[in-house]
């Protein structure tokens, strides 16, 4: 499990989180200078009225360029895109990024377990779901589809989180292939689809 | 999850049986809804499912009601209501008669909402809001102006971020956990079934508002449908989308001028 296996053939990371979650992002991105091809997709809890604060918040915070989410926008290597609030974020075949009002899940809307499935349904083994801090259930039936569909999961380790409830309940459920703390989860993401070790 | 294959073979079946055509839908929402309704009517095997709909009109049409997302409120995203009510019916309101169409509207909420912006701009007396929908079971919630108490907070809220400044009770009476909307608002709303997917362009319109509809609509029909709303747009009129929707993929944008950081255009040539 906690082996030194670098990933490869990733097209895409998708990270959830809700409370907490935002103090191990904004530790993990200003470190991530440059990744090797694939996308970073964020899917945080958020207040609906929130329009803009979070993007501007990790945009600033962040050394990848931001793209901003619109309906239909291409989902490309190498730039960080965030669930926008009040939305579902959903994957198509077309590797372009779709939006839906439907309700909420998990009292959430974007539900971090909506964007999982439907990222696992496009990306299959070329997804790497990770999972951060938070005190609701949501994620983890999303980290079931991402394993089930040939992805990696890695949960954060509930002892460097600040609201331990969501990765708890991601290993309660499931075995994910890594547990790491916020350190150790910047250099998975610099290890993916590297070749020297 | 449903298979892919599983629902291909229902759309072909729907348009088939009841001539309704999904296909140019969104995949991912589509799947999303036809999964969800699958498993909450507790069928276990699809080829049940599909011969439920086949057989069953009224189960289709209970299917297609679940399936199409009907989530909306009143003043959603109240900026966008600010600028309406700041720039855009000021210049509406130097022609004679407004007309303004809300295509995809739903239960009505944001129509409602409209009207008040135009009552409050004295303009009202003078417009006609179309307000059209493919839902038919939506149109008859929308035309009773009748929406449930516990959202009132939240649209009173929004009501007063988008710049109103009248109490909002004076709009509706509560009664029995809902809150009835004035008749007055509701004189000059028009509402009709209109599917954007087949059908055309009915009137010329000065302002046509589709918020959070294209979303489920693939590029192709999105640019069905963008042309469409450019048929039906007077020169120098408006047309007004979702905060996450744009018509760069769908049409030539020097055709169109935004307003602002808002998802609002001006029709320019």
């Amino acid at each position: 499990m906690e082996e030194n296996k670098i990933i490869t053939g990733c097209k895409v990371i998708i990270i959830g989180g809700s409370a907490g979650s935002l103090y191990a992002l904004i530790q993990i991105l200003p470190e991530i200078v440059k990744v090797n091809s694939f996308a970073i997709v964020i899917v945080v809890h958020r207040k609906s009225s929130d329009e803009q604060t979070l993007e501007d918040l990790l945009t600033l915070k962040s050394k990848l360029e931001v793209k901003p989410v619109e309906d239909k926008v291409p989902l490309l290597p190498n730039y960080i895109y965030i669930a926008p609030s009040n939305y579902h974020l959903l994957f198509e075949k077309e590797e372009t990024l779709s939006l839906d009002t439907s309700e909420k899940i998990n009292y959430s809307r974007p539900s971090i377990d909506v964007s999982f499935e439907s990222a696992a349904e496009v990306y299959g083994s070329s997804l790497i779901g990770i999972l951060l801090s938070g005190s609701n259930k949501d994620g983890t039936l999303g980290l079931q589809a991402i394993q089930a569909a040939g992805g990696t999961v890695v949960v954060q380790n509930p002892l460097s989180a600040e609201m331990p409830f969501m990765p708890n309940n991601a290993i309660l459920n499931m075995t994910p292939d890594f547990i790491l703390n916020v350190q150790e989860i910047l250099e998975f993401i610099l290890s993916v689809n590297s070749t020297e070790i | 999850m449903i298979e892919d294959i599983e629902l291909e073979t229902l759309i072909n079946d729907v348009y088939e049986y009841y001539g309704f055509d999904f296909g140019s839908y969104s995949k991912a929402s589509l799947k999303r809804r036809v999964n969800r309704i699958f498993h909450l009517d507790g069928f276990t095997h699809f080829h049940d499912f599909l011969s439920k709909v086949r057989t069953d009109p009224e189960y289709y049409k209970k299917m297609v009601d679940e399936i199409t997302v009907n989530v909306t409120e009143m003043f959603r995203d109240p900026s966008f209501y600010m600028v309406l009510r700041k720039e855009i019916l000021p210049l509406l309101g130097t022609k004679p008669f407004i007309r303004i169409w809300h295509a995809g509207c739903s239960t009505g909420e944001e129509v409602y909402s409209m009207a008040i912006l135009l009552k409050e701009a004295g303009l009202l007396h003078k417009s006609i809001l179309y307000a059209t929908d493919v839902n038919a079971t939506v149109l008859e919630t929308a035309k009773k102006g009748i929406f449930p108490l516990r959202m009132i907070k939240d649209y009173a809220d929004n009501y007063r971020d988008s710049g109103g400044q009248q109490d909002f009770s004076n709009f509706y009476i509560a009664n029995y956990g809902f809150a009835k909307f004035n008749e007055d608002l509701a004189e000059k709303m028009v509402f009709s079934q209109h599917n954007l997917v087949s059908d055309n362009s009915f009137n010329e319109f000065d302002l046509i508002l589709c918020r959070n509809v294209l979303i489920y609509f693939d590029n192709k029909l999105q640019q069905r449908v963008i042309n469409l709303f450019d048929d039906s747009l007077a020169i120098l009129g408006f047309l007004a989308l979702g905060t996450k929707e744009t018509i760069k993929y769908s049409i030539s944008t020097s055709k169109y001028k935004q307003i602002e950081k808002e998802k609002i255009w001006r029709k320019i040539k």
